[in-house]
């Protein structure tokens, strides 16, 4: 099965090498020879190998082994540990192994020859397979057994062109040279495709790397890739979309703490966004991953935690007496604690191994803890790369990453701001000191695409995992803790007294409105009572006059009556 | 080296040249064979021609690389030479004959 590449016009053979495929746009050169070199140990081998074995199993095309080094036994059992069963491949004649044996002592050249055996062989063993695929590791010993180096090479190139002819993908392999890609020169007789494969100790750290220096007709990436080969073969950094075109989401996810959430613009993070956490050390950094991975697994989705400073029975036995309890998770299978030391591999092992782990778990959500210790193994723009290729990688695949960061005194905020950079919301823990007391303050420095709270809020850490509370406002200051408690007191009792002050008040006003009502209600029956005596004057007055009209009317009858007589 | 054995007769030498296809250089090959074999070994020789293009499963089963190959199987130990035979001494020295005693 080939892959036709339209856009390059060229038929690529997938070699079913985890990621190789994708940084050569779908795999090797179809009918071609690719050259695979390097240092012994370097791998080559195991990529021939490979490339046989995916071809046999999965694309349906029979491969021919010819090997000048290993037997076909020690070939077999170097790939049973990687889950290959090459005698069976051999039984059911889908691979053929072919160990050539050359001793030189034994050859003596007595006149002119060819390599016509093998040919003959590799022709053999194409057609009893129906073989579309051959491997040829290392034909370089041939330059060691036989001295007529005219021969060798013109025979070479005989090969070469008898390959194509064949109409099979070939891998031939050679060991690299001084300053040479091959100690004899085969790159020049192979054109199409040419891999190196190197294999490195940097700073007591050995890294594996691919370059591929030639591949005729497709442009492909001309730097290194690390690989690693464990037990499941080897597997090749995949290229991640630098191009920063990924699917996005809506949706939402909670950070498990719901006060957290509601600062997050009421929702918590996107799905598939980055986040970072960074305080100082103790200031419950990994309490709200845990809170995280919790919640995450409590939803039924997987989650890796790639721990780099304590080992998973630590963080489990801490994050229980806060009650959360991670255990129950991997047990169900949900969890899944990865740990090391940063400085067992390089950085570019660290980013394959994750990698691996993650495509092969498919975890929604990854948690790092942390990242700055991995700045003993790279310098600060290494560590930054790999978080970018990192980051890409989970945001291709819509998975939700929180990294855990220090805030020091020694690593500024300009430290952290570079890798802040990369991610989409960054939760600072701090510490707030007032009055000899420490306490935990959290805060959202950014969340990029939604609104979120810019208030520090009080962050404690209690037997039932993380509760925020609101900060102490009052008179001008940020409060917390024991200082806090204090303030609030003080305020209560004020209060109190204030509304003491006020009742007293209030009554003071009701006995002196009481006293001015008494006082008015006997002013007005002094009124009524000199009213009473104004009246009874007046009517005694008019009696009297009444009285006085009457006796003057009857004095002046009597004394008019006597006159007459 | 001629070898007597206890009863007199002279030991048979066996031997086996590999090619691929009729070729000139197989055609000199086993010209070349012959005339050694009549001059070294005469009366005690026996030459067995494997055509590789007819058994091909032979090559692998035999180790043969180069074309043509003559394997001595008798006397024992196995010896292997390469080319057409045309370099007398180094046939002489890969089939391990010392001519100073023949």
């Amino acid at each position: 099965m080939n892959r036709h590449n339209s856009e390059q016009g060229i038929d690529k053979s997938p070699s079913g090498i985890s990621g190789l495929d994708e940084i050569t746009g779908g795999g090797l050169p179809s009918g071609r020879p690719t050259l695979i070199c390097g240092s012994a140990g370097a791998g080559k081998s195991l990529f021939a190998m490979t490339f046989l074995v995916e071809g046999a199993i999965k694309y349906n095309e029979p491969g021919v082994y010819m090997s000048f080094e290993e037997t076909a036994e020690e070939l077999s059992s170097n790939v049973a540990s990687l889950g290959y069963d090459l005698p069976t491949l051999i039984a059911e004649k889908k691979i053929a192994i072919d160990h050539v044996e050359i001793e030189r002592n034994q050859i003596e050249e007595t006149g002119e020859y060819d390599l016509d055996g093998l040919f003959v062989r590799l022709g053999f063993a194409i057609k009893s397979t129906g073989a579309k695929r051959v491997a040829i590791d290392t034909i370089e010993v041939l330059f060691a057994g036989l001295s007529d180096t005219g021969v060798l090479r013109a025979e070479l190139g005989r090969l070469f062109r008898w390959l194509k002819d064949q109409g099979v993908t070939a891998i031939i392999t050679g060991e690299k040279g001084e300053g040479t890609l091959t100690r004899n020169g085969l790159e020049e007789y192979v054109s199409d495709c040419v891999i190196l494969l190197d294999h490195r100790v940097d700073d007591q750290v050995a890294t594996r790397r691919l370059r591929i220096v030639k591949y005729r007709g497709t442009s492909h990436g001309t730097n290194e890739y690390p690989f690693l080969i464990d037990e499941d073969g080897i597997t090749v950094l995949p290229v991640t979309s630098m191009l920063l075109d990924h699917d996005v989401s809506d949706e939402r996810v909670s950070s498990g703490v719901d006060p957290l959430d509601d600062m997050l613009g009421g929702r918590g993070f996107y799905r598939g966004s980055s986040v970072l956490v960074s305080g100082s050390a103790g200031s419950g950094k990994s309490t709200l991953a845990a809170h995280f991975v919790d919640e995450t697994c409590r939803r039924g989705e997987r989650c890796i935690y790639f721990a780099f400073e304590e080992s998973p029975l630590q963080i489990m036995r801490n994050m229980r007496s806060v009650g959360i309890d991670l255990n129950q998770w991997v047990h169900k299978g949900l969890l899944k604690f990865s740990a090391s030391r940063p400085n067992l591999w390089g950085l570019e092992m660290h980013l394959a191994r994750m990698h691996k782990e993650i495509s092969d778990f498919r975890p929604r959500v990854v948690v790092v803890d942390p990242i700055y210790n991995l700045k003993s193994v790279g310098s600060n723009s290494e560590v930054h790369s790999m978080l970018l290729r990192l980051i890409d990688y989970l945001k291709s695949m819509a998975i939700t990453g929180m990294f855990v960061a220090l805030d020091s005194s020694n690593t500024s905020e300009a430290d952290n701001s570079t890798v802040s950079s990369l991610m989409d919301s960054w939760i600072q823990l701090r510490t707030i000191e007032h009055s000899s007391e420490r306490n935990r303050g959290i805060y959202i420095l950014k969340s990029r695409g939604m609104s979120h709270s810019n208030q520090i809020r009080e962050f404690m850490l209690t037997d039932d995992g993380i509760r925020l509370r609101e900060v102490y406002l009052g008179k001008g200051e940020v409060l917390t803790g024991s200082a806090r408690l204090i303030q609030e007191a003080l305020d209560e009792q004020e209060k109190v007294e204030q509304q003491q002050a006020i009742e007293r008040m209030a009554r003071d006003a009701v006995r002196r409105r009481q006293l001015l009502e008494q006082q008015i209600s006997t002013l007005q029956s002094e009124l009524e009572n000199v009213n009473d005596e104004f009246d009874h004057l007046t009517r005694e007055q008019q009696v009297a006059s009444q009285l006085g009209d009457s006796a003057r009317t009857q004095l002046t009858e009597s004394r008019n009556v006597g006159a007459k007589r | 080296m001629h070898e007597e054995n206890s009863s007199g007769a002279k030991e048979k030498w066996q031997l086996r040249l590999y090619i691929a296809g009729q070729t000139p250089k197989s055609a000199r090959a086993l010209a070349n064979l012959q005339n050694f074999c009549e001059e070294h070994l005469k009366g005690q020789y026996e030459i067995e021609i494997v055509d590789l293009m007819e058994h091909p499963e032979l090559a692998m089963r035999d180790q043969i690389i180069a074309i043509p190959t003559l394997v001595r199987k008798l006397p024992a130990p196995i010896k292997k030479i390469i080319g057409d035979l045309s370099q007398n001494q180094r046939v002489l020295a890969g089939l391990d004959i010392n001519l100073l005693t023949s």
